[in-house]
């Protein structure tokens, strides 16, 4: 269908883009790459009386590597993720992750900040988000104030973003030499969304042995998180054979499988437990 | 509302709805219907059009967000006298049956030759993939963008 029809603005700056979400309450819907957005509204399943773009916005497309981690803009697309020299270094795992992301057009414009605010349960970023403690930047009336993505999910397609805040950045803590990590998700067709995926880190201790893993699931709950049990059965060992299905094992009956016509809810519990093993064993080798 | 873009290499202004598709805003207030619409909601990659260099899904993109940006469509890719190479290649390998996902096709790969000229096979389907064919099978598509890289390695490829 044709989109409804909507009022456009497109703000210079932070406040005024607050300004009109405040004036218009949940009649406003802000505007970024459009990637989700605008299915949405051909869809008729919103139908807002004012789309703020925040493409006149100014510094929301940047990425900074720093000491103390690494910030996208809100407004960075998965094809500036792609194409940026230094991020694939700077965290590995975020770059290898967002390969999995849509197709090459819908690349060229959606965006991180997008795709966080959406919060769909099998969205790349905000597993990754989850998975890597990245902390979110939110700016609303009162000025800004900072979420733990494990706070920021709430469930599918809800947030702790206020109608009246803008998600700014994400910040990840800065990825340390050495680390071990993988990104697994099975999809139907590559670019579609997941019907389950798993992001994972952990660190070498002296002995060689692992340490502060990080085991984060998407797609197959109504949120990404993180999976404790799994990152239990990791932590202290060689993440040898025997540990790895050990944390197969944990995972598939810590998690809670949405069902819906893509899969039942024992296929993607299957899923999840197979992915753990072959991430664990990238990791490992 | 009034929006200013180049359109194939013309600067244009016109008076648009705000929720006016970019591809609406081609097809019905300026005419060019090379660019197709199949889904309208970002999935067939039908309405590929190319803005900035960059390929773009135009039933997923305002007519009002393109301001002072410059719209390639499938029209501007082509010439008055002979074929592109691009669409030798599509000729020469049977690259289309009914047609109406090539608008797509072309532009989709125009951009991508532009900047990877020498994308490889698994490229080129990875970046086809975002465009669904029902009648070819992809094999000659991919067959025809892997031979016009050629000519965008030495920029003749430039229409």
């Amino acid at each position: 269908m044709k989109f409804p029809a909507f009022d456009y603005e497109s703000p210079t700056s932070l406040s005024e883009a607050v300004a009109l979400l405040a004036d218009h309450g949940d009649e406003a819907m802000l505007l970024a790459g459009g990637q989700s957005l605008m299915p949405i509204l051909a869809f008729r399943m919103a139908a807002p009386a004012l789309l703020v773009d925040l493409k006149n916005v100014p510094a929301l497309d940047r990425i900074d590597i720093g000491a103390d981690g690494i910030t996208l803009g809100a407004r960075v697309r998965w094809r500036d993720i792609e194409r940026h020299t230094g991020l694939s270094a700077a965290h590995p795992l975020l770059s290898a992750a967002t390969r999995h992301i849509a197709h090459y057009q819908i690349r060229n414009r959606g965006t991180a900040g997008g795709s966080l605010a959406l919060a769909d349960p099998a969205a790349e970023l905000p597993g990754v988000a989850v998975t890597c403690d990245a902390r979110l930047t939110l700016f609303g009336p009162g000025g800004e104030r900072h979420v733990a993505a494990a706070e920021f999910f709430l469930g599918p397609m809800t947030t702790d973003l206020a109608a009246d805040e803008i998600l700014t950045a994400i910040t990840f803590p800065a990825w340390p030499g050495g680390r071990r990590w993988a990104f697994r998700e099975f999809a139907r067709r590559k670019g579609d969304f997941a019907l389950a995926g798993i992001a994972l880190h952990y660190d070498l201790d002296a002995q060689g042995r692992a340490r502060d893993a990080h085991i984060g699931v998407i797609g197959a709950c109504d949120r990404p998180h993180r999976l404790h049990a799994a990152e239990a059965a990791i932590d202290g060992t060689d993440v040898d054979e025997v540990a790895i299905a050990t944390a197969a094992e944990a995972a598939s009956s810590e998690v809670s499988p949405m069902e819906d016509h893509h899969a039942p809810a024992d296929y993607r519990r299957a899923l999840v437990a197979i992915l753990i093993e072959r991430a664990l064993q990238d990791a490992a080798s | 509302m009034k929006v200013a873009f180049e359109v194939n290499g013309k600067a244009l202004e016109v008076d648009v709805e705000p929720r006016l598709s970019l591809a609406d805003c081609l097809r019905d207030v300026l005419g060019l219907t090379g660019t197709h619409l199949g889904c309208e909601h970002g999935v067939c990659g039908a309405c590929t059009v190319i803005v900035d260099g960059e390929a773009v899904r135009s039933c997923l993109t305002l007519a009002v967000q393109v301001a002072g940006e410059n719209i390639v469509t499938v029209e501007g890719l082509s010439r008055d006298d002979d074929l592109t190479p691009l669409q030798a290649a599509f000729r020469k390998h049977h690259a289309l049956q009914c047609g109406f996902c090539t608008p797509g096709m072309v532009t989709t790969a125009h951009a991508l030759l532009s900047e990877e000229p020498n994308a490889d096979a698994d490229r080129v389907r990875e970046v086809l993939s975002g465009n669904i064919c029902r009648c070819t099978g992809y094999v000659p598509i991919v067959e025809a963008v892997l031979e016009a890289r050629a000519a965008y390695r030495t920029a003749e490829g430039e229409s």
